[in-house]
């Protein structure tokens, strides 16, 4: 998986959560849950969403790594075992 | 031989539109079916069935507009404990009397005609049965500020469904789902070429997305009835109720850290989120403090005899329902969990059963997840409490002496002083502090 197709999974897991989020233009590094106003409900289904559209496996730990969609890209990108390094404990 | 009435659903209905029937005359119904979905000025619900037998006759056709209380379905009922089958409906005498002969419409459409000034009684009606429907409203011309000493000499249209089923060719009906017709008017889709990829083709609110994504169709702009709804009610509150409001700040530590390891055990889709103790706690706190859970009726407080934790969601696009969660107090945490991810879910979607929307007893708002601290809410009549939960921040707090930084989480209540005073409001934000210093009692 490349940055770009995760990129693209985000998106998509988002628009399942949010019917209509439009991505156009927008700054990789700002926050999703604020700019598409996701509670922790939507966030949560966002999380499965995207662990199924991608296949990876996340973690409460990665939580703090799937804040924008840079972020969460980078995270599918790592794959495997990256969420140790997430969080110290 | 039992009676099916419609239901009311929310302390600000009257009347409500049988939207459609799920059952034909002949069926065996139990009690809890959902057996038809009716429409009210916020959304379309499903209403289930309170007695268990045949249904013997449908006594009110889709698309009709009647007030709460009216006999809408005759059910031949099973001869086992008839008696203990009563629906609350029945208990509630109709609060309006029937219209004489309305033109078919329904609550939202009559209050979208209201808003644009045009005047029903000559307007057209297009959908099934001769109903106006919102686009008709829409596209009806408002009525002319007129000159009220000169009486207007537009003859008076009758919409009826006979005149105008014999007047036109019926269109060819196309299936879809109440939400699906819904969200077809919102967006501006034409729900004929909407591929339906539900049960014979039936049209689900699915497909009108994806056919509006493909349009790029654009959401026009017109007065948000869910809004309206919301308006009304919180107007009269604030007109009835004597706010008071409380405040507290609760230390999460405990909470979080028993929420994040019982997270490390569960499946991803079965995660807790902190929501799922807080609402628990509160469900516990509200049984301890019986006096702030329940009603403000005929000038006193009726306590529930359950709590019935009302959840206030906000609706994408604007207005704000507030369902129940049933035995809030009795479910475990993950039921909890379970059964809010399922509420919200299906109150976004617009596929609410009436048993939620009947009577919270206390109704929780959780405005923190959008990110503010504190959040002071507006009583839903007739209850007589609102708890407030803000955002979980980290912040310096002392404990024991020592500064340490802690998730610290701000609890609000506002309640009306006419049923209980600061005291009483005091013990409930004590209770619930003092119950998630202990989630694993929760």
């Amino acid at each position: 998986m490349n940055h770009d197709q995760a990129k693209a999974f985000v998106r998509q897991a988002v628009q399942r959560v949010v019917p209509g989020a439009d991505f156009t233009g927008l700054d990789p590094g700002v926050s999703l849950r604020d700019t598409f106003e996701m509670d922790s409900l939507d966030f949560l289904e966002f999380v499965e969403a995207l662990a199924e559209l991608s296949g990876r496996e996340l973690t409460e730990d990665d939580y703090p790594a799937l804040v924008t969609w840079d972020g969460c890209a980078a995270r599918l990108v790592a794959g495997a075992g990256a969420s140790a390094q997430g969080r110290s404990g | 031989m039992a009676e099916f009435t419609m239901p009311s659903l929310g302390a600000d209905m009257d009347e409500g539109m049988l939207s459609e029937w799920l059952v034909h005359p002949g069926d065996r119904v139990t009690r809890g079916d959902v057996i038809a979905v009716v429409e009210t000025a916020k959304s379309a619900i499903e209403v289930e069935c309170f007695h268990s037998g045949t249904v013997e006759a449908l006594l009110v056709d889709e698309g009709t507009t009647v007030p709460v209380g009216t006999p809408l379905a005759r059910i031949g009922t099973t001869s086992e404990s008839p008696s203990a089958e009563i629906s609350p409906a029945e208990s509630r005498p109709p609060e309006s009397p029937p219209a004489e002969s309305p033109p078919p419409s329904t609550p939202l459409v009559r209050r979208l005609a209201q808003d644009l000034h045009v005047d029903l009684t000559v307007v057209h009606g297009s959908g099934p049965g001769g109903r106006i429907t919102r686009a008709d409203v829409e596209h009806a011309e408002p009525a002319p500020a007129r000159d009220k000493t000169v009486p207007t000499t537009r003859p008076v249209k009758p919409v009826r469904g006979d005149d105008w089923a014999k007047e036109r060719p019926a269109p060819l009906r196309v299936k879809a789902s109440p939400l699906a017709r819904r969200l077809a008017t919102e967006v501006g889709v034409d729900l004929a070429d909407v591929t339906g990829t539900g049960r014979d083709g039936t049209i689900r609110a699915d497909d009108v997305r994806s056919a509006a994504a493909a349009e790029g169709a654009q959401r026009p702009a017109v007065p948000d009835m869910a809004r309206a709804a919301t308006a009304r009610l919180m107007s009269r509150s604030k007109r009835e109720i004597p706010h008071f409001y409380l405040a507290t700040t609760v230390d999460m530590a405990a909470a979080l850290e028993w929420m994040h390891a019982c997270n490390r055990e569960l499946s991803l889709s079965a995660r807790l989120v902190p929501a799922a103790l807080t609402f628990k706690a509160i469900a516990l706190a509200a049984r301890k403090v019986p006096a702030l859970n329940g009603h403000w009726v005929d000038d006193g407080f009726v306590p529930a005899d359950e709590v019935r934790l009302g959840v206030a969601v906000s609706l994408r696009g604007g207005g704000l329902v507030a369902p129940a969660l049933a035995h809030a107090d009795t479910l475990s945490v993950t039921e909890v969990m379970a059964a809010l991810k399922d509420l919200v879910a299906r109150a976004r979607g617009g596929r609410l059963r009436a048993s939620e929307t009947v009577d919270p007893s206390l109704t929780v708002t959780n405005l923190g997840d959008q990110g503010v601290e504190a959040v002071f809410g507006v009583v839903y009549p007739p209850q007589v409490a609102l708890v407030g939960l803000g955002r979980i921040v980290e912040r310096p707090v002392a404990v024991n002496g020592l500064l340490g930084v802690r998730p610290v989480l701000t609890a609000t209540l506002s309640a009306d002083h006419r049923a209980a005073d600061g005291a009483t409001g005091a013990r409930l934000l004590t209770a619930l502090d003092r119950l998630l210093q202990h989630p694993e009692e929760l």
